[in-house]
């Protein structure tokens, strides 16, 4: 009896124990980078550093603006979100209401796959397609651009957009949509005036995780971007996001620069904390 | 009798399982019929049939002729969205949108087109009244719906869907989920709609449908038995199936 007591205490430790190895992590990597990227701001200046529009980092005389930073990667984000999110929602309201049973699994697989291909790749094919594409349809000297970027991204959030409205969509009570129907409303009415209503924690849920992955994302834009570190200010500019800033001279960087590159990982760590937030708070609200 | 639907050998199949099975009836207009009957006898199935709710579900198949003011409403040429724009539905499960009071009722004409502001205000506030819930609720048309009583969402329901003026009113035992007092205010609505409205009432409640109803027709087995005057059928029915169900010995 008493051994058994012992037991159950000790395996509920380790429980605690391996679930605070998450929650470890997290402190432990909040902390490390306000650590790390407070003395560059400090020595900056926190307005020089995030509204100077210059970033040269490895001249004689160094600059470390990240305007141009914080707005490509808002730019690119948001232009994913305008052309990723309609494309989602509509696929997603009509898998969810309109598709036939077998086209909806065929579909639903595709978008599980589209979400488990590799960012790389995305690159990849964005490189070698989109960007010599971009080249000659807008006949622009460079297609690693912004809009790249912008197309990439908005493909990258489809999966995580789709999946999530469908959930949402797919839990509107049947009797709302019967409801309507019985006072005369066609299907697609119902639909758009019901049941996307009453989903629409959900499907704000499912913009917010798109604008998470949007403004994460490095790989793939570090490869259509093209890299170079510009204030975005048309769609066929080369620019750089923040993320691609820390990974494209953390290999190289020292002293100060190494500084000023974790203090824009810092940012984009808020930015990505404000994300959270906004995603807990439309979570919050779907289960009231 | 002037009946204004009227059904003719109709027979309903779910996939291979026939749930009706050759069922005529003639429903006479401003009366109340309710039907009664045990669980699975098909008098819900039919109900739905009236209005075509059942063309929604996969694998139904229906034979036979049902007749709207003497209009096959299965023919290519009547809008089903009309159809149910006339005979209107109260389900079982009181089903408010997750909208505003306003805003649930205002549905049905908006839908049909209604935009005028002043026009919307008067049709939905006489919807309200004549189901006996203004009093109640016109200080807080804008609150959520969801946040109402079952009792009181019912009586929306009810208001949701006179809104749109409909000639019949098909109700699937709208007081089934509901305490005693919100059950005998929605009998007495019931019984007032009579005036202005064809209502087809299902209850499981065999004290409702004397209480309220002018004829009532008893379902068993996907087939109707009997369907008469409510006072003939509970007074002297002609079928020993019938008189077993409603004096209690099975269902």
């Amino acid at each position: 009896m008493r051994k058994n007591q012992v037991l159950e205490k000790a395996i509920h430790g380790i429980f605690l124990l391996l679930g605070l190895i998450t929650v470890g992590c997290v402190l432990l990597i909040t902390i490390y980078l306000v650590i790390s990227g407070i003395p560059a701001i400090r020595e900056i200046g926190l307005w020089d550093f995030l509204l100077g529009k210059q970033w040269a980092s490895t001249a004689a005389e160094p600059k470390y603006g990240i305007l141009p930073f914080i707005l490509t990667s808002i730019y690119g984000t948001a232009g994913a979100i305008a052309i990723g999110v309609p494309i989602g929602f509509m696929t997603a309201v009509y898998l969810s209401k309109l598709a036939p049973t077998k086209v909806k699994s065929a579909m639903q697989n595709a978008v599980s796959l589209l979400a488990g291909i590799p960012s790389v790749v995305y690159g990849l094919v964005g490189m070698l397609v989109l960007v010599p594409g971009i080249r000659k349809v807008f006949n622009v000297p460079d297609g690693a651009s912004l809009l790249a970027a912008i197309i990439v991204l908005a493909i990258m959030i489809l999966p995580s957009i789709i999946k999530m409205s469908i959930t949402a969509l797919d839990a509107v009570p049947k009797e709302y949509e019967d409801a309507s129907l019985a006072l005369g409303a066609t299907p697609i009415e119902t639909y758009f005036k019901v049941s996307v209503p009453a989903a629409k924690s959900g499907i704000a849920t499912a913009v917010v995780l798109g604008v998470g992955r949007a403004i994460g994302e490095a790989m793939a834009v570090m490869m259509v971007a093209g890299n170079v570190p510009n204030m975005p200010d048309s769609l066929f500019q080369s620019v750089r996001f923040l993320t691609t800033a820390v990974s494209s001279e953390m290999a190289y960087s020292s002293g100060l620069q190494q500084q000023a590159l974790f203090s824009i990982a810092l940012v984009l760590f808020l930015f990505i904390m404000l994300i959270n937030a906004t995603l807990n708070f439309f979570l919050k609200r779907e289960k009231e | 009798m002037s009946g204004i639907i009227t059904a003719k050998d109709m027979c309903l199949w779910y996939g291979n399982h026939k749930a009706l099975n050759n069922v005529s009836i003639e429903i006479s207009e401003k009366s109340i019929t309710a039907l009664i009957g045990p669980s699975g006898c098909g008098k819900s199935t039919f109900l739905k049939t009236l209005n075509r709710m059942n063309d929604l579900i996969p694998g139904v198949k229906i034979t036979g002729d049902i007749r709207y003011g003497g209009m096959d409403i299965f023919s290519g040429e009547v809008d089903v969205n009309n159809l149910r724009k006339e005979i209107g539905m109260v389900f079982q499960k009181p089903n408010p949108f997750p909208m505003s009071i306003y805003d649930n009722v205002a549905y049905g004409p908006r839908t049909h087109g209604v935009t005028n502001k002043v026009e919307l205000d008067g049709i939905v506030e006489q919807a309200l009244r004549d189901a006996a819930i203004w009093d109640e609720v016109k200080d807080r048309l804008k609150k959520n719906a969801l946040g109402m009583s079952g009792g009181q969402q019912q009586r929306l329901c009810i208001a949701r869907a006179l809104a749109v003026k409909p000639k019949i009113l098909l109700m699937d035992e709208p007081t089934s989920a509901l305490d005693p007092i919100s059950t005998s205010k929605i009998e007495e609505l019931v019984v007032e709609f009579k005036e202005k409205y064809t209502i087809v009432m299902v209850t499981h409640n065999m004290q409702q449908a004397v209480r309220v109803s002018d004829y009532t027709a008893f379902f068993l087995h996907g087939e109707l038995i009997e369907f008469d005057k409510t006072d003939s059928i509970f007074s002297q029915p002609k079928d020993q199936r019938t008189e077993d169900y409603i004096t209690g010995r099975f269902g």
